[in-house]
């Protein structure tokens, strides 16, 4: 399916960054085209959701140097904002509570944000209620969740869900999402799963930041990279967190040190 | 920049109603005697138990002294510097719209409150108060045929002077406190509202006060009487012009209910607040209470003030009748130098009355935003009940908030509860907010408005995207 002419979405370059003053990037690279599924694991700490907070463009996160470029553009000067309506997508690993934001309401202002700059028509109440519940199927939640206010008093698995509602209605060029399978138990995976692998289109791609081998059972990724220290350290195929799930990060570790011996 | 200061200058934004009408206006020179009492009774072809009304009300303010255990600090007012009435000059009140005066017409077009017949509110009827006097009020025709009384106090009180003489001053007395005694003394203009017995009021009642003269007291009287089985829901509105002296508004409003009856009064409040600097702006020290005299009889008091230098008041439920219910929903927003002291009185003297409170109040820049409320339960109240909630937000470092509630209780089968919260806009709410693909000022609006929403929910419908515009409009950037 990938194919060495596809568009790269993605492209980052000795990227370098800090919070709070203190540094957590230490040099990213990586580049991520159309139709592909990348994984970045790695132990708690090592920057994977830092680059997804990078990425997304969090005041409290400063770029220290290198760049991140979003379809051959430079982002890092865009806001947040900006950065979600070109189509970057970041899922939470902690989705916030918004008491009195009606998520109904919410998602509608956001959909119309993507929209408008894809020069689509915005969608008013009715239409967007009559896309919304199409989409509501692809992740089996129940339209109730639209009248609530915007995550509050959901579950974990609730809370990924409507996450991954967004990136149905956003439709979004590039899905980063952290820690999806964090907290859900078998049956909130499968739906989060066959949902996120239902959206993947061919001129999309996604990053899957996780932990553990059990999402990636559900899908495959081409790409799996292992975060450690602020950096990539490791590039393989699924192959790899098969690996990982069975030896520990040690292994890694160890082959790292054998590397510098050999060096 | 950082996120913080991009806030606040969100919540600062110029004040789009700063404008002066340049119309003729007949005023009395400054200062206050009993013969200046005498002048206005007199302009205003008062009856003799008003005046005397008056003046009893001022010699009681002269034994007064102006209260100062609010906290509040502000340069106190002269009021031998001061201007007690003004009026338009136009001859008498005119019969119909097309005699008045074309100017103030615009004045009320360009506030968004058309007045003549083609423009005006469907299914609201406004009184349009324009300094001292009132200058017109719509619908009256159409609220005569269900026995609906609503004009102006000036008029109630020369056509309806037996329901004026028996209920004006009873649920707020002349000397009540040291403002309402002088709003008694010179209270130039208001509403007037009466629903007979059993009526539902056909449409929603509103009156809109603009201050224009400068050098102007603004002391208006607003008196709504509901009848057994009768239910009326008023808003009030409020804007005026920019000056860089302080203007004094020291309204009084009272209203009654009987048994069955409901009143909902809903008040925007958008008095011009002083500029960044603190300097000018409306002192609007206010004594609004309402008297739940008949059983089952319900109060409910909404607000939204974002509006001048200062505010103090405490709009209040007395609940007299067995298992009435008083209300009070409330948001404040203050910004730069402004000061608010608000909050409500429950007095539970009947059995089993209820009252609910839902505060919410938000300061940015350097202002002070404070919260006071009393829930007194009397020893009679048995089974009575109180829900107290007051959350305040923070937006930036410099701005104050405090919670003052009252509790008294001397009845034991009474339940009381009481909820207070402190936030501040959460980086990470705007963040979410943001990350999908909405603007800072959107995200900053929607959050302010989430936390306000339990308040909104109470308005007149007709009003509630009123107020959410206001509140956005307050806090548009000065991009976009």
């Amino acid at each position: 399916m990938i194919s060495s002419t596809s568009e790269t979405i993605l492209l980052i370059q000795d990227l370098h960054a800090s919070v709070e003053d203190q540094q957590i990037l230490h040099g990213v690279n990586l580049i991520v085209k159309e139709g592909e599924i990348h994984a970045i694991m790695g132990r708690n700490g090592s920057g994977k959701s830092t680059l997804s907070k990078v990425i997304a463009g969090h005041p409290s996160y400063n770029v220290l140097s290198g760049s991140i470029q979003f379809k051959g553009t430079n982002i890092l000067e865009l806001a947040p904002e900006e950065r979600a309506r070109i189509g970057i997508f970041l899922g939470f690993q902690y989705p916030v509570e918004i008491p009195g934001v009606s998520n109904l309401e919410f998602l509608r202002v956001a959909t119309n944000a993507r929209r408008k700059e894809l020069l689509k028509s915005e969608l008013d109440t009715f239409e967007f209620e009559d896309l919304v519940k199409e989409r509501l199927k692809i992740v089996e939640m129940d339209p109730a969740f639209l009248e609530r206010s915007v995550n509050e008093g959901f579950s974990g698995g609730e809370k990924k869900r409507n996450e991954i509602l967004q990136m149905a209605l956003l439709e979004p060029a590039i899905s980063i999402l952290d820690e999806t399978d964090s907290g859900l138990d078998i049956d909130a995976l499968r739906i989060v799963a066959s949902g996120i692998n239902k959206l993947s289109k061919p001129n999309s791609a996604t990053i899957l930041i996780t932990h553990y081998q059990r999402l990636l059972n559900e899908i495959t990724p081409d790409f799996v990279h292992i975060m450690a220290d602020g950096q990539i350290i490791k590039t393989g195929n699924k192959d790899l967190a098969v690996e990982l799930e069975k030896s520990g990060y040690d292994f890694i570790d160890k082959n790292t040190e054998d590397k510098e011996i050999a060096k | 920049m950082t996120q913080t200061n991009t806030v606040e200058e969100i919540v600062s934004q110029p004040y789009k109603y700063g404008f002066i009408t340049d119309i003729e206006t007949e005023k009395i020179p400054k200062g206050l005697n009993a013969d200046v009492i005498r002048l206005i009774s007199a302009k205003k072809n008062e009856p003799e138990f008003l005046l005397k009304f008056r003046l009893r009300a001022y010699e009681q303010w002269l034994k007064m002294n102006e209260p100062d255990w609010s906290g509040l600090t502000y340069s106190k007012v002269d009021y031998q510097d001061l201007v007690y009435y003004a009026a338009p000059k136009q001859d008498v009140k005119k019969k119909s719209l097309d005699e008045v005066d074309p100017k103030l017409l615009e004045t009320f077009d360009k506030l968004g409150i058309p007045l003549s017949e083609q423009k005006r509110l469907t299914n609201v009827a406004v009184d349009a108060v324009f300094d001292s006097v009132s200058i017109a009020t719509t619908y009256k025709e159409k609220l005569a045929e269900y026995g609906v009384i609503f004009c102006s106090i000036s008029e109630a009180i020369s056509e309806y002077p037996h329901l004026i003489e028996k209920y004006m001053g009873t649920v707020v007395p002349i000397n009540d406190n040291f403002f309402a005694a002088l709003n008694s003394a010179v209270f130039s203009d208001g509403s007037f509202v009466y629903i007979p017995k059993g009526v539902e009021c056909p449409m929603e009642l509103s009156s809109y006060f603009r201050i224009n003269s400068g050098d102007t007291g603004q002391f208006e009287r607003t008196l709504i009487i509901a009848e057994e089985s009768s239910s009326v829901s008023y808003l009030e509105g409020c804007t005026a012009p920019m000056f860089d002296t302080n203007t004094l508004h020291a309204a009084v409003v009272e209203l009654v209910a009987l048994d069955n009856a409901s009143i909902k009064y809903s008040t925007v409040q958008n008095w011009y607040a002083g500029n960044e600097e603190g300097v000018g702006g409306i002192y609007n020290f206010v004594t609004k209470r309402g008297e739940c005299r008949g059983k089952k009889s319900k109060i409910s008091w909404s607000q939204v003030e974002t509006g001048s230098a200062i505010t103090w008041k405490y709009p209040s439920c007395v609940l007299q009748g067995d298992n009435s219910i008083g209300e009070f929903y409330s948001i404040a927003l203050t910004n730069n130098h402004q000061k608010a002291d608000t909050g409500t009185k429950m007095i539970h003297i009947g059995k089993n009355t209820k009252s609910k409170i839902v505060s919410k109040g938000i300061s940015a820049g350097k202002s002070k935003n404070s919260y006071r409320g009393l829930v007194s339960i009397s020893s009679n109240a048995e089974g009575s009940r109180n829900y107290s909630q007051c959350d305040s937000m923070l937006i930036g470092d410099k701005a104050s908030a405090n919670t003052y509630p009252y509790i008294q209780s001397k009845q034991p089968q009474s339940n009381i509860e009481h909820e207070a919260s402190t936030c501040r806009i959460s980086e990470d709410q705007l963040f979410y907010l943001q990350s999908r693909g909405i603007d800072f000022e959107e995200s900053v609006s929607m959050l302010i408005s989430g936390f306000c929403t339990d308040v909104f929910n109470e308005l007149p419908m007709e009003f509630a995207s009123e107020a959410d515009k206001l509140l956005a409009l307050k806090l548009e950037g000065s991009v976009g």
